[in-house]
């Protein structure tokens, strides 16, 4: 049996969390996030050059010519690899992609576009709302769920065990500009069902130990469950990371963002199971009788 | 309880076999004649486009007020009532009616039975709401009116998009309504949509006018220009014939000039007036005019009265091609808008698959070193029951024809990831167990019990993160939640059945040991 005094750093962690989440909060406020075509509409290019010589100056460059508003180019992956995005998406004229194209040979040589993505600005404002509308609806879910099954002290934790990790995570993504898209929707709806699974098996077990002892401290209680439950925690979240680091490494740049999102999710949904939602059991001062009580009735 | 009936084994191996032949039957080429199913692969995958089209409703929406303008003043005129300052505001048709006739028009417009403004039971609207305001009636779409009018638009749309797609001839297209002003269209394989999209971005409307003789702009004529330079021409109101009476347009060359012509041919309607107009018009230039710009104007030589004709033009083969394909697929009802475009190349999709297929590989290979790391022979039980896992979980999605998008093998990897979970949760609940009961029987089984809820809770959760990405999703975000969903059944079988089968039979053969687990 591990015997760690997680419970002794419960304060400290939690000042960090507060720390974190109040950066993240105001990254988020001032700076925003970084939405991609499928959000902000516009233009996504993703092209390759015959050419090796093309750099992202030159590419940059025909483009500005063209008129197409805010233009930003990234490389992707291979050196001949290239991601465009610009503001302008001109979906009414069917010749407008084939222009661009067309230009841009004249210019810097053959290319070839592997992917255009063309969003109207009725569709990616759709989009976003039902993104959103699907983040708060799981996290809606999720607590009506938690409720029926634990007491409210423990949908409390849970739930705001979970604003943590979303927060912190989409605070990571706007700290570092990294791109929104419907792939980073999915991601976080997945990093709250992941965060709620851990939570929860923590749980069951401070609920079962409450049932035992009657005489041990929440402080305590909580300490002895996570101990209990730890190896479970620490196998589950590196199988998991695992998987997740071949789809960062080997998946292709496509799956990037979203692996990455999942990455530090699964990591901030394993600390926050520890250090946010076991302490507000301690701070709600859960014990025997609360789940008694609930039982009686 | 530890024992497992025979029958239990049987079905759990022979379910095993058929969910793994269906998985395998994606892989071999083998033509199979027990079952020919195949996990779709998703546009991001196979390489295709998917367009989003909204029509533009507000040209139909006047032309039908328009059209139920004259209608009014008809009917009216038919009941002896006399209506004035008929008058089209917006999308409003207002008039006046005189004092003693107020009562009688007003019956006559809200009557359950009336002719006029027709009353739908199934909505309890009419199709027009009516305000009225002392001797001013004023006449709008109402809320269902607009919503039949959208459907009836939109189911002729689909029509005329459909026919147009297959008229180029991709594979397997899907279109598909969207809402009551929209279309999906599907092309997978597609890889240069530029032709599609500019067939689709043309209403296609195509009428025959006579160009007018005045220089000036009046009542009955409008200034068009042409399709291929800046020339206008004044030209008559009055439409001799419409695309309606097509019944056929080809590309052919023209022998004499060696140039490329659409020819068309009429049905008999059409003809009788395109004979007549062309006698009566000899010497003049008739306009062929395709959706508000004039392609060409040839001047009448003969009375065409054979029933078809030619349209020149400047085209090229391709172009006259086109025209040819949208003159005999028909014009859309309302302009139609390409609001959503996302097309990924064929070879981009095989990268995608690739790199997919690989992640998937050293992910499944890092998770079963790390299981047998951990828990040696309880490991390779796990790695077991996680192999299964992935046959049925794929066999399932063939067995439905689930379509594989790039976020759907994202998620299979993460099932193989989060699948361990569960045997993880119950091997350290059954150390647990061995520490207070010296029986490994029991401990086993105590082992298992004592984790269900927390597995069923914690499996359930997620479930309900794939449900509701299930119905908000859209494309390759929905194929994720499939196979996350899908996933965590076919984790909660092969770990409740299979792994717990092996477990049970190696702790009964083995249970002398001194440590198992």
């Amino acid at each position: 049996m591990n015997n760690i005094s997680f419970n002794k750093f419960y304060r400290k962690f939690n000042i960090l969390s507060l720390i974190l989440i109040i950066t993240s909060l105001i990254f988020l406020i001032v700076k925003g996030l970084n939405y991609g075509v499928d959000f902000k509409g516009g233009t996504l290019i993703e092209l390759r050059t015959n050419d090796k010589t093309n750099n992202i100056t030159m590419i940059r460059d025909s483009f500005n010519q063209m008129n197409l508003g805010d233009v930003s180019v990234k490389k992707f992956g291979n050196e001949t690899d290239f991601i465009v995005k610009f503001e302008k998406q001109n979906s009414n004229d069917p010749e407008f992609i084939k222009n661009i194209q067309n230009k841009l040979s004249s210019s810097i040589g053959n290319v070839d576009f592997r992917r255009v993505e063309n969003v109207g600005p009725k569709v990616s404002s759709e989009l976003l709302k039902s993104g959103i509308i699907a983040i708060s609806l799981s996290l809606a879910a999720m607590l009506l769920y938690i409720w029926i099954r634990f007491e409210w002290q423990f949908s409390l934790g849970a739930i705001l065990a979970i604003f943590h990790d979303v927060i912190i995570t989409l605070g990571i993504f706007s700290i570092f500009s990294l791109e929104i898209n419907l792939s980073i929707v999915a991601a976080v709806l997945t990093i709250v069902g992941y965060s709620m699974n851990d939570t929860v098996v923590i749980f069951d077990r401070v609920r079962e130990n409450l049932r035992k002892y009657s005489d041990v401290k929440i402080y305590e209680l909580t300490n002895i469950s996570i101990n209990e439950t730890l190896s479970r925690t620490i196998i589950t979240s590196v199988t998991t990371l695992l998987a997740l680091l071949s789809i960062y490494l080997f998946g292709g740049e496509i799956l990037k963002g979203f692996s990455l999102a999942m990455i530090l999710g699964v990591i901030f949904g394993t600390y926050s199971s520890i250090y946010i939602a076991n302490p507000i059991l301690v701070a709600l001062n859960v014990s025997q009788r609360t789940i008694v009580k609930e039982e009686k009735n | 309880m530890l024992y497992f009936s025979k029958l239990r084994i049987i079905s759990v191996i022979i379910f095993t076999i058929v969910f793994s032949y269906f998985a395998l039957s994606n892989f071999t080429k083998l033509d199979d004649r027990f079952f020919s199913k195949n996990i779709n692969l998703g546009l991001d995958l196979q390489g295709g486009s998917y367009l989003l089209l909204e029509i533009d409703n507000q040209p139909v929406i006047t032309q039908k007020l328009q059209a139920k303008i004259i209608e009014l003043k008809r009917y009216f005129k038919e009941k002896e009532i006399s209506l004035k300052n008929f008058s089209l505001n917006g999308d409003t048709i207002s008039f006046e009616v005189q004092k003693q006739d107020l009562e009688q028009v007003s019956k006559l417009l809200n009557d359950k039975e009336s002719d006029i403004n027709q009353y739908y039971q199934s909505y309890k609207s009419h199709e027009f709401d009516v305000i009225e305001n002392n001797n001013l009636f004023n006449l709008n779409y109402s809320r269902y009116g607009l919503v039949l009018l959208k459907n009836a638009s939109l189911d002729q749309a689909i029509e005329i998009v459909r026919r147009r797609v297959d008229e180029v001839g991709t594979n397997e297209p899907n279109i598909l309504k969207r809402g009551n002003d929209r279309i999906l269209v599907e092309l997978p394989g597609l890889d240069d949509p530029n032709r599609i999209k500019s067939l689709l971005g043309k209403t296609a409307n195509l009428t025959f006018q006579f160009i007018s003789q005045n220089s000036e702009e009046s009542f009955g004529t409008e200034k068009l220009s042409f399709e291929d330079d800046d020339r206008e021409a004044i030209v008559s109101k009055r439409i001799i014939l419409s695309g309606d009476n097509l019944v056929d347009a080809k590309p052919t060359m023209n022998s004499q000039t060696n140039e490329t012509v659409v020819s068309f041919s009429l049905d008999r309607v059409g003809a009788k007036k395109f004979g007549k107009a062309t006698s009566t018009g000899v010497g003049k230039q008739l306009a062929i005019i395709l959706d508000g710009k004039i392609i060409s104007a040839p001047t009448v030589r003969e009375p065409i009265v054979g029933g078809s004709g030619q349209i020149s033009g400047n085209f090229t083969f391709q172009s006259a091609t086109d025209l040819a394909l949208l003159l005999r697929s028909g014009a859309l009802p309302a302009p139609l808008n390409i609001i959503e475009e996302r097309t990924v190349g064929p070879d981009l999709g095989q990268d995608s698959i690739d790199a997919g297929i690989l992640s998937l590989i050293i992910g499944f290979l890092l998770v079963i070193i790390f299981m047998i790391y951990k828990y040696r022979a309880f490991g390779l039980i796990a790695n077991l029951a996680l192999i299964t896992n992935l046959f049925l979980l794929i066999g399932i999605l063939t067995l439905f024809e689930a379509t594989l998008t790039l976020p759907g093998i994202a998620g299979i990897i993460l099932t193989v990831g989060m699948a361990v979970d569960a045997n993880v949760l119950i091997f350290e609940r059954i150390k647990e167990e061995t520490k207070s009961e010296k029986n490994p029987i029991i401990a086993f089984d105590a082992g298992y019990t004592k984790s269900r809820t927390t597995i069923l809770d914690a499996n359930i959760t997620t479930l309900i993160a794939a449900f509701i990405l299930f119905f908000m999703g859209s494309g390759p975000v929905k194929g994720f939640s499939v196979t996350l969903g899908v996933g965590i059944l076919t984790t909660l079988f092969s770990v409740y059945f299979i792994a717990r089968l092996l477990t049970s039979l190696y702790v009964v053969k083995n249970k002398e040991k001194e440590q198992l687990l």
